[in-house]
């Protein structure tokens, strides 16, 4: 490709990009941003998924994951999350479409089915915690505990920031600025998913094995 | 990642076309990860899997809802608005597998050169 002083002067001219369009919507940059966010929230899930993988075997003649892991509440679970972000994405595309009822009971089902989540969670930590089986119980159960209450932490967060969101959508209506905040609930909520697909996948279907 | 960017300015019929296809997009994500995780669930409790391949089949099957979520979900895709959002989805890929794939190594490296622990006590007396 030859360079020509038009290009250099306005380079991407004759690209798909932004070239011609100018800078990029204010819409583009904060997903881009918050996408920047997620990558980062990746990073801090692989520090604990590799510590969750080196310590997985150290169980200090504790309880293993065969003995501890529920597979069908896991895929209990698993059904939540996933429901709960198809109902997350359905939310969206009301709010793109502006309808503010459908977009109260997206997010009322988001919420419930999140929250069912949590419960199922929350249950089995109080479970494993009241037979003793603590994270202080041994390395295992430490790493375990990490990483699927980071993962619970942030799907807490998801809860109060959907409530919080509902609010804004109730008190200042489709704003641009709260359409945005919406698009990067969403985001967040659907990264959650991708995470919880690598939880299930790595600490209890392997690990139950 | 913002299909629908549009949709208000765009008349009537546009933001219905918009609104269906966006359902679309998000049933058939749903059906494929529905399947995936079907799948996995199914290989972890299967015999019919040669027992040490099962990890890498539920590996495989994981990544592969990943990318499910990522396009149907996240709405990652290759327009050119999303270009920036892949360049930061490849460094991000690569400072994750750096970092479990490195820990991991490292980790088994020292494990593998580690007294058994016994000997390592009497060492210590």
């Amino acid at each position: 490709m030859t360079e020509t002083t038009a290009d250099l002067f306005d380079p991407g001219a004759d690209e798909t990009g932004g070239g011609q369009a100018g800078p990029a919507s204010r819409a583009i940059i904060v997903s881009y941003g918050f996408w920047i966010f997620l990558l980062s929230d990746f990073v801090l899930f692989s520090g604990l998924f590799a510590s969750y993988a080196v310590l997985s075997h150290r169980t200090a003649g504790g309880p293993g994951g065969r003995q501890i892991f529920d597979l069908s509440r896991v895929f209990l679970e698993t059904a939540c999350l996933l429901a709960s972000s198809f109902c997350c994405g359905l939310m969206s595309l009301a709010v793109e479409a502006g309808r503010a009822r459908a977009t109260y009971a997206g997010a009322a089902v988001t919420f419930v089915l999140g929250a069912a989540f949590l419960a199922l969670e929350i249950s089995e930590f109080a479970g494993l915690v009241a037979r003793g089986d603590g994270p202080s119980r041994s390395a295992f159960l430490s790493a375990f505990f990490t990483l699927v209450g980071t993962h619970g932490l942030h799907v807490t967060c998801g809860l109060v920031w959907l409530v919080v969101m509902m609010a804004q959508v109730a008190s200042l209506g489709f704003r641009p600025k709260v359409v945005r905040r919406l698009r990067c609930f969403a985001l967040f909520w659907h990264a959650l998913d991708i995470v919880w697909v690598a939880i299930f996948t790595v600490v209890y279907l392997i690990g139950a094995r | 990642m913002d299909e629908h960017a549009n949709a208000h300015a765009a008349p009537r019929e546009g933001a219905q076309r918009a609104l269906r296809a966006g359902l679309v997009s998000y049933l058939i994500g749903l059906g494929l990860a529905v399947a995936l995780t079907l799948a996995s669930f199914w290989a972890a409790g299967t015999n019919l899997i040669w027992s040490p391949g099962v990890p890498i089949a539920l590996a495989v099957l994981a990544i592969a809802q990943m990318g499910v979520h990522l396009v149907f979900f996240l709405h990652i895709s290759s327009s050119p608005d999303n270009t920036n959002n892949i360049l930061a989805l490849a460094f991000g890929i690569l400072i994750v597998s750096l970092v479990v794939a490195g820990s991991l190594w490292i980790m088994a490296n020292l494990d593998a050169n580690m007294l058994p622990m016994d000997q390592l006590m009497r060492m210590q007396r």
